[in-house]
């Protein structure tokens, strides 16, 4: 019997053993490309595998890169799910990174600039670019992110099109004092309001950038408000989901949520990481990258919104390429003078505008249509 | 208000599920902390049966059946071969997320677009609606009577096993067995058969929990990382429901009504930082333990044989 026990103990953590083998994957392509020894390393906090959300869109750009320069997948190392509070963890897969022989590291999330800036100045012969942050060491160390609020901007003019009961709905990941969010909300909310006065944002905040729970029971205080367009700044589509289930409207985030909710989704504003990442990948290879921050719009390709989807309200295609056009040519910007926060106070002068660091560092207020309760 | 205490029930159906298999595996004397890995797999093969076959009683069958056989292992490691009751539990956690992602992903890549998703008329049967009649009366109608199947499933099979456990008698050799295996063996009973079918009763039960979280809350499309800690949240709510799953359906909504709590408070009355609300389920059990082990109530406590792995050798 004793033994027996043994056996089974052994067995058992044996079967565990191939659980695991069975879960690597392999997808190799043949080399023979001009630059066989570059190699890219990526970050990811989360699994691009979940086929949406922030990981999955900051994946496709890599994945154009890729093409677009025609490097095999053995060229590009990705670790995924590394923990951004974990430095430790983080500065393990990219150690892992730089032994398999990467030249040019991208950390997707904000808890990585620290140790990526450390480990810069140890490793002078390695590129390190972050995404989301703002340090930058001039050499082989730098930060991108971009013009999300002008997306935004746009997407409000969807919603505040497709409206009828004049409560716009937003669950909001994080609260007034996390500005990358407030921006968002703000310039959604100036979207709706060019298009819609009467019409108000709500905003729900769940703390947490990941919770279908939340969010989905976010969304469902929304709509209970009377809410009839939920909009977005999380990493689920649960609002989208919800929002249909009551045959309510939405716009999603990250990737187009239209795939996941057909019924209910207008349009997301959306990333498009491979114009960066195509861009530095290449100046790395040739020896030309200057390390300089970089901060794109919607000029650059860098943001836009997904396909308007057939739920939107008549006019909006065009309602959204006016506005478009004007933020190309650079006739329009979305935070310019004068512009009121939901207390009353003058928060930005006429004439002038919010500069984009204000706008993802430090704005800590709602714009004058915003309601959070 | 009305809508808060709706969202409340909701958002606790979960939590009742968990609680309530919890109640039944500790009462039996085995303090199984993989509810979460159980709901974790209850979640995916309740999912996965939906996807593919469009039935509601199937997919529901399937995540007893999965969430038993996660509960199986732990039977197994801590019944048989006696193994860390503790240990044991955490590992069955880290193993359902694990099983319960690695093939949800499987999943993503093979459907379409993506997006693994239940059939509509699936989504239509789990739809919320008032129940004809009943479901017309002014403020109780829309509160009790418009839910979703599975919030009745969830209090039937919570008055089920409070019946089983109280009044029956295979409840009554149940917890005399979590009480004092020894006594209980000494009295004829086959401890070891009653722990294996209530470990496994308590996981099947954990297991449709797992599953309202992946059909209902999820909206019809799978999510990684869907049951999100709720597993634990249950596990603190057998301390708070006194080991009695009657009690457990109060707790269920109360915690309910915490977790949606933040999202219908009128912030502008009460100004509360909503990290307060996301502490508060836990402060509240905390407060609930200082006052029963006040009380120190045999019959409303942990099990004494509770965590204790009985060999019969050393009785």
């Amino acid at each position: 019997m004793k033994h027996f026990k043994k056996i089974a103990a052994l067995l058992l953590s044996a079967m565990m053993l191939l659980t695991v083998a069975g879960c690597s994957t392999t997808g190799t392509t043949g080399a023979g490309t001009a630059n066989a020894d570059f190699k890219v390393g990526v970050i990811h906090i989360g699994d691009p595998a979940d086929g949406s959300g922030y990981s999955y869109a900051h994946d496709l750009g890599i994945v154009a890169m890729q093409e677009e320069l025609k490097l095999a997948d053995s060229q590009v190392i990705r670790k995924i799910n590394v923990d951004d509070s974990d430095a430790a963890a983080t500065r393990t897969a990219i150690e892992e990174c730089i032994e398999e022989g990467c030249t040019l590291i991208y950390g997707t999330s904000w808890g990585y600039m620290d140790t990526m800036e450390q480990m810069a100045a140890e490793y002078p012969d390695v590129m390190f670019s972050h995404g989301t942050g703002y340090k930058s060491n001039g050499t082989n160390f730098n930060n991108y992110f971009g013009r999300i609020y002008q997306a935004r901007y746009l997407s409000g003019i969807a919603a505040g099109l497709k409206t009828t009961s004049n409560k716009i709905g937003y669950v909001a990941a994080m609260d007034v004092t996390n500005s990358e969010v407030t921006g968002g909300i703000n310039a959604f909310a100036m979207g709706v309001e060019s298009v819609n006065p009467n019409a108000k944002v709500y905003v729900k905040v769940t703390n947490s950038w990941f919770s279908p729970d939340l969010e989905k029971q976010a969304a469902e205080a929304l709509l209970d408000l009377g809410c009839d367009v939920i909009a977005q700044h999380c990493d689920t589509t649960a609002p989208q989901l919800a929002a249909q289930a009551r045959g309510a409207f939405g716009v999603g985030y990250n990737s187009d949520m239209t795939k996941d909710a057909p019924q209910a989704h207008l349009t997301a504003p959306v990333w498009n990481w491979g114009v960066y990442y195509t861009m530095t990948a290449k100046a790395v290879m040739e020896g030309t990258w200057d390390a300089a921050n970089y901060f794109g719009g919607m000029d650059d390709g860098l943001v836009d919104i997904s396909p308007l989807s057939d739920n939107c309200a008549p006019g909006t295609a065009e309602a959204i390429e006016a506005a478009r056009a004007k933020i190309m040519d650079g006739s329009f910007k979305v935070f310019e003078g004068e512009l009121y926060d939901n207390a009353g106070n003058k928060v930005c002068e006429a004439g002038q505008v919010i500069s984009d660091a204000d706008i993802t560092g430090a704005m800590n207020w709602y714009y004058r249509n915003v309601i959070a309760e | 208000m009305i809508n808060f205490l709706f969202a409340a029930i909701k958002a606790g159906t979960p939590l009742l599920f968990g609680t309530t298999g919890e109640i039944i595996t500790e009462k039996t004397g085995n303090l199984n902390l993989g509810v979460e890995g159980m709901m974790f797999l209850g979640a995916f093969a309740g999912f996965f049966i939906g996807h593919h076959t469009g039935s509601v009683v199937l997919a529901l069958l399937a995540s007893f059946i999965l969430g038993a056989l996660g509960a199986l292992i732990y039977a197994f490691l801590t019944v048989t071969l006696k193994a860390n009751q503790t240990v044991s539990g955490l590992a069955l956690t880290i193993f359902g997320a694990g099983f319960a992602n690695f093939f949800g992903q499987i999943m993503i890549a093979a459907a379409e677009d993506g997006v693994p998703k239940l059939p509509e008329t699936f989504m239509n049967r789990l739809a919320e609606k008032p129940i004809p009649v009943l479901g017309s009366i002014p403020y109780i109608g829309k509160l009790f009577f418009s839910h979703n199947i599975l919030v009745y499933v969830g209090i039937i099979v919570a008055l089920i096993c409070w019946f089983y456990m109280k009044k029956t008698r295979a409840g009554l050799t149940m917890r005399s067995v979590g009480e004092n295996p020894g006594a209980a063996d000494a009295a004829g009973i086959n401890v070891t058969l009653v722990k294996y079918m209530n470990i496994l009763l308590g996981g099947g039960i954990c297991g449709m929990g797992g599953a309202y979280i992946s059909l209902v809350n999820g909206g019809g499309v799978w999510n990684n990382n869907c049951v999100n800690g709720q597993g634990w949240i249950a596990v603190a709510l057998v301390i708070f429901a006194n080991w009695s799953p009657a009690k457990a359906l109060l707790g269920s909504l109360v915690f309910g009504a915490f977790s949606v709590l933040q999202f219908y408070a009128p912030k502008d009355i009460i100004a509360i930082p909503n990290a307060f609300y996301v502490m508060l389920p836990y402060l509240i059990t905390a407060i609930v333990l200082v006052f029963s082990s006040i009380k120190k109530s045999k019959e409303h406590s942990q099990p004494a044989g509770c965590s204790i792995n009985y060999f019969r050798e050393e009785r």
